[in-house]
């Protein structure tokens, strides 16, 4: 573009930082109202400050609902559903990309038309899937479709694909077999594609609602989304509650993207992966 | 969860050497098999077999103890005249209308960041995209408590400005904006580093030649940015269109069941949700599903139709 001129940049600053601002607001306000005392949150012309913070909120937060085994049940989920996104479709993926096999195009088309379906409009039989398990109501039920996906095999396969013939041909004169190629040459050429993966990964499990919503019941086995969900129902209006809740469940995946942003942008930017 | 990536479909494996011995092929065969297993056998039955159970569900009614019996199509006969699915589509629709307008709005961002000269873009891009890893049912929370006709900091603004605010999530003129609003907001953070991209792709030469012309800085715009990132704007369009067909949870966690505006908010994943879950008509929702399968296949096949009028491939 042009050489923009100095007034130029500074309304540019000017819009951005409205923009921001208005980004930002909302978590302000969060954090901010979590701090107050009740009738501090209902006060009418609304304060912004309370007088005195109020970090018991975060403690009573504890108290009404079990808190600490939906914080643990979200990270179980959350852990195994980004293990298996990423290294069980990086297995898949490596397969579809570097091994010859038979039937290999068509086995490919069914996990390619998968990519093309949403998920959640089968929920029914999955429920019905994890009931016939008798896994209903468990924490591995949260993790377990979420695990596997044909979206993951889909990207690393196109990592994949990107590495150099010689490097694998080079491992094979080594003596080096199938795994041993997967892992000492495929899985570290690609670490920083697999890392983007599963920063996305784990987002979308921290923040999955309608399977932990329809297949667990029990509070202390419910996942954060779904136990605010239901804290909401309880505790209408207890605003520093709900927000103290709010600012507990969402903060390790902003804490995760804030120490993550480069490469995850990157990688969104390069795959148009929604995060 | 994951949306397709529209862009890197369709690369098909490049033809590899052949001429390895035998053995060897059916060891690498083998061990294909084993890698492909763990997904493969997941995929089986967490989609492949739901998705074909759930297509034979659509046939049947549900007994109050568990027994199936066929009735043909009688379930998509209901769905497609029950008033609350019309009524659900009606407002999904609207909702992702709304969306889209965040489509322009993060055009514009994108295009103030890619600003020569600009500093902080870091520092905007990570403000812009917090709402985008934010927990949703968070998210809703908070908005519904900014919402609230009573106490909420939106309605305060407004009065200091002179406009009397209203009940946002309970009027049923207002609910599925609101909601839209968010949506918005939880969007352009997304969008934008998607535009960013491909404005940083475009060779500055196009701009030099223009300035030369004499062409000002909305002209370029208009005449050069807009054209070039036609691509990614048909991509963010596809995908928001596929996500806000399948609105759901802000729906469940802002618009309460008790709340009389749920009417003119409910979504048709939340409708499916409701029968399938809350009311036991399993073969409803199932039918269901299936309607909206073919409403998001007919919205995403003709944007692909409709692609060649207004995208340009470089």
């Amino acid at each position: 573009m042009a050489r923009p001129g100095r007034t130029g940049l500074v309304a540019t600053h000017a819009v951005l930082i409205a923009g921001a601002a208005l980004m930002v607001l909302p978590f302000a306000w969060e954090v901010l109202t979590a701090l107050k005392t009740l009738s501090e949150s209902l006060a009418a012309p609304p304060r912004v400050f309370p007088a005195a913070a109020q970090w018991g909120n975060f403690a009573a937060v504890f108290d009404a609902v079990p808190f600490g085994a939906q914080f643990r049940n979200t990270v179980i989920m959350t852990l195994l559903r980004t293990a298996g996104q990423v290294f069980l479709s990086a297995a898949a993926g490596f397969a579809f990309a570097r091994l010859e096999f038979p039937f290999k195009r068509a086995i490919f088309a069914v996990f390619l038309s998968m990519l093309m379906i949403p998920p959640q409009l089968f929920i029914l039989s999955q429920y019905q899937v994890i009931q016939s398990l008798g896994l209903l109501d468990t924490v591995i039920a949260l993790a377990l479709p979420g695990m596997f996906g044909a979206f993951g095999v889909f990207l690393t396969r196109q990592y994949f694909l990107q590495v150099p013939d010689e490097l694998m041909d080079a491992a094979r004169l080594d003596g080096a077999n199938v795994p041993q190629i997967f892992f000492r040459v495929m899985l570290p050429l690609t670490r920083n594609g697999l890392v983007a993966l599963g920063i996305l990964a784990a987002i979308w499990a921290w923040n999955d609602l309608l399977w932990p919503l329809v297949v667990n019941s029990t509070p202390d086995k419910l996942s954060l989304s779904a136990g605010l969900a239901f804290m909401q129902g309880q505790f209408t209006t207890n605003y520093p509650m709900l927000m103290a809740g709010a600012t507990l469940a969402s903060l390790p995946m902003i804490v995760l993207f804030v120490v993550f942003q480069k490469r995850m942008i990157e990688g969104i930017a390069a795959g148009g992966i929604k995060g | 969860m994951s949306l397709l990536s529209i862009r890197a479909a369709g690369r098909i494996t490049p033809p590899r050497p052949r001429g390895r011995t035998r053995g060897r092929a059916r060891g690498e065969a083998l061990w294909a098999f084993v890698f492909i297993a763990p997904t493969g056998l997941g995929l089986a039955v967490f989609t492949i077999w739901p998705a074909i159970q759930t297509f034979s569900f659509s046939f049947t009614k549900w007994g109050a103890f568990g027994g199936h019996t066929w009735i043909g199509m009688d379930n998509y006969a209901t769905v497609l005249t029950d008033p609350q699915f019309g009524r659900a589509l009606l407002n999904t629709v609207t909702f992702t209308g709304l969306v889209l307008l965040g489509i322009p709005i993060s055009i514009v961002v994108a295009t103030l960041l890619n600003r020569r000269g600009l500093r902080g873009v870091t520092v905007y891009r990570t403000l812009f995209y917090l709402p985008v890893v934010s927990l949703p049912a968070a998210v809703a929370l908070v908005w519904g408590m900014l919402y609230n006709g009573d106490f909420g900091l939106i309605n305060w603004v407004l009065g200091q400005a002179g406009i009397e605010g209203r009940s946002w999530l309970s009027d049923p003129d207002t609910v599925i904006v609101a909601i839209g609003v968010v949506a918005i907001w939880g969007s352009v953070g997304y969008n934008l580093i998607l535009f960013l991209a491909a404005m940083q792709s475009i060779s500055p030469e196009y701009y030099e030649a223009a300035a030369l012309d004499g062409a000002g800085r909305v002209r370029q715009f208009f005449s050069i940015t807009l054209p070039l990132v036609t691509p990614t704007t048909f991509f963010v369009t596809v995908i928001t269109v596929i996500s806000s067909l399948q609105l759901f949870d802000l729906v469940y966690l802002m618009v309460a069941r008790t709340n009389p505006a749920l009417d003119s908010a409910r979504s048709v994943v939340y409708l499916f949700y409701q029968r399938g879950f809350m009311e036991g008509n399993g073969g409803y929702a199932s039918a269901l599903a299936f309607v909206l399968l073919a409403i998001i296949a007919t919205f995403t096949v003709v944007q692909f139709r409709l692609q060649r009028r207004w995208v340009h491939y470089a």
